[in-house]
C-alpha cells in the first residue's frame, strides 16, 4: 500500500472511531449507562490529557542542549497563564508564540 | 428564519475558537506535509480537535492501525460521555438525528448540554443548525491554516507547540476544577513510566492500557464514580 494510501485509511479510521464512539451510547445504552462506562466516562479525559501532554513532549531532549529549555519555559508560561487568566484561547497563542520565538531566536 | 438566527447567535462564542484552533491545525499539518484536502476531509468527516492535532502525529510517523484505533477510543472517550448525557434530547431528533450525533464535539457539548432552546424555535432544528455552524467554523479555520501557512511571512518552525500547549492548557483547567486529582496524575505517571520503559516509539498502547487498568483498581478511591445522574 502506498504512503498515501496508507495515510488516508488512517484518515478514515479516525473518522470511523470517532463516529462510533459518538453513535454507541444510543445504538447500545436506551435511556441509562452502566456505572463503570459512565465512571470511565469521567476519569478518562483528565488522564488522557495527562497522556498527551507526555506524547507532545515525548521527542524533547533533556540530556543535550537546549535540554528542553524552550518546551519547560513556554510549558510553565502556558500554566501560569491558564491558572492566572483562565483563558485556553490566550493560553495557547501565548505559549505557541513563547516557543517560536524561543526555538527560532534564543536556542 | 428565526431559528437559524437563534442558532447562530448561539454559536458565537465558539466562532473565535474553532477558526483560530482550526487555522493552528491547518498550519501544523501542512509543516507535517498534509496540504489542502488531507486537511478539509480531517476536519470535515472526524470533526474533533485534538484527535486532528495528535492524528497529524500518527500519520507522519506511520502509525500501525491498531495503535490509530486505540488512539481514537482513548481521546475520544468523553464524547461517550457526552453522547450519554444526550440521549434523551437526540433520541427522537428524526432526520436531524445523525448529524446531530456526528458533530457532538466538546464546544458543541457544552453549548448545548442544558437542554434549554430559544422560544419560538423548533429544538432540534436548532440544535442541528448550532452543529452546523459550529463544524463551519472548525473547517473554514482548518482550510485558512491550510492555505496560509504556503505563504505566511514569517517562520512558522515552532507552531507544533500549539498542541502540546492546548493540552497543558487542558490539563491545567482540569487540574484546577477537578476536586480529585487521581485521575490526571495517574495520566501524567503512567504515561511518563510507560516513556521510559517502553521508548517514545510505542509507549502509547501499553500507556492506555495501564491508565484504564489503574482508573478500574482506584475506582472505589475517586469520589467522582459515586454521585453522578445522568
Amino acid at each position: 500500500m502506498s504512503g498515501t494510501a496508507y495515510s488516508a485509511l488512517l484518515v478514515a479510521v479516525m473518522s470511523v472511531v470517532t463516529i462510533l464512539l459518538r453513535a454507541a451510547p444510543f445504538l447500545i445504552f436506551k435511556n441509562k449507562a452502566p456505572a463503570y462506562v459512565i465512571y470511565l466516562g469521567q476519569v478518562l479525559p483528565p488522564a488522557i490529557i495527562g497522556m498527551l501532554v507526555i506524547y507532545c513532549l515525548k521527542d524533547t531532549k533533556l540530556l543535550s542542549a537546549p535540554f528542553g529549555a524552550p518546551e519547560i519555559i513556554a510549558g510553565l508560561l502556558v500554566v501560569g497563564l491558564h491558572a492566572w487568566k483562565r483563558n485556553i484561547l490566550l493560553s495557547i497563542l501565548a505559549g505557541t508564540v513563547a516557543y517560536m520565538l524561543l526555538t527560532q531566536l534564543v536556542f | 428564519m428565526k431559528t437559524v438566527k437563534a442558532a447562530f447567535m448561539k454559536s458565537l462564542p465558539v466562532m473565535a475558537g474553532y477558526i483560530i484552533l482550526g487555522i493552528g491545525f491547518g498550519i501544523l499539518a501542512h509543516n507535517a506535509g498534509y496540504g489542502f484536502l488531507w486537511v478539509l476531509s480531517m476536519s470535515l468527516f472526524i470533526f474533533a480537535g485534538s484527535m486532528q492535532y495528535v492524528g497529524i502525529g500518527l500519520l507522519a510517523g506511520g502509525a500501525s492501525v491498531l495503535t490509530v484505533i486505540l488512539t481514537t477510543v482513548m481521546v475520544n472517550a468523553r464524547h461517550l460521555f457526552y453522547s450519554i448525557s444526550m440521549l434523551r434530547y437526540y433520541r427522537n431528533a428524526g432526520c436531524y438525528k445523525p448529524y446531530l450525533i456526528f458533530s457532538l464535539t466538546d464546544e458543541t457539548y457544552s453549548l448545548l448540554c442544558d437542554g434549554k432552546v430559544p422560544e419560538g424555535t423548533e429544538p432540534d432544528r436548532f440544535r442541528f443548525l448550532v452543529s452546523l455552524f459550529n463544524h463551519s467554523y472548525w473547517i473554514l479555520g482548518s482550510v485558512i491554516g491550510s492555505l496560509l501557512s504556503g505563504i505566511l511571512p514569517f517562520s512558522t518552525a515552532g507552531i507544533e507547540f500549539s498542541m502540546t500547549a492546548l493540552f497543558i492548557a487542558s490539563f491545567t483547567e482540569q487540574w484546577l476544577s477537578a476536586k480529585d486529582h487521581i485521575p490526571a496524575v495517574t495520566g501524567l505517571l503512567g504515561t511518563l513510566l510507560c516513556l521510559i520503559v517502553f521508548g517514545p516509539e510505542r509507549f502509547l498502547i501499553p500507556a492506555m492500557l495501564l491508565i484504564t487498568l489503574l482508573l478500574t483498581l482506584f475506582r472505589n478511591r475517586i469520589s467522582a464514580g459515586k454521585k453522578v445522574d445522568i
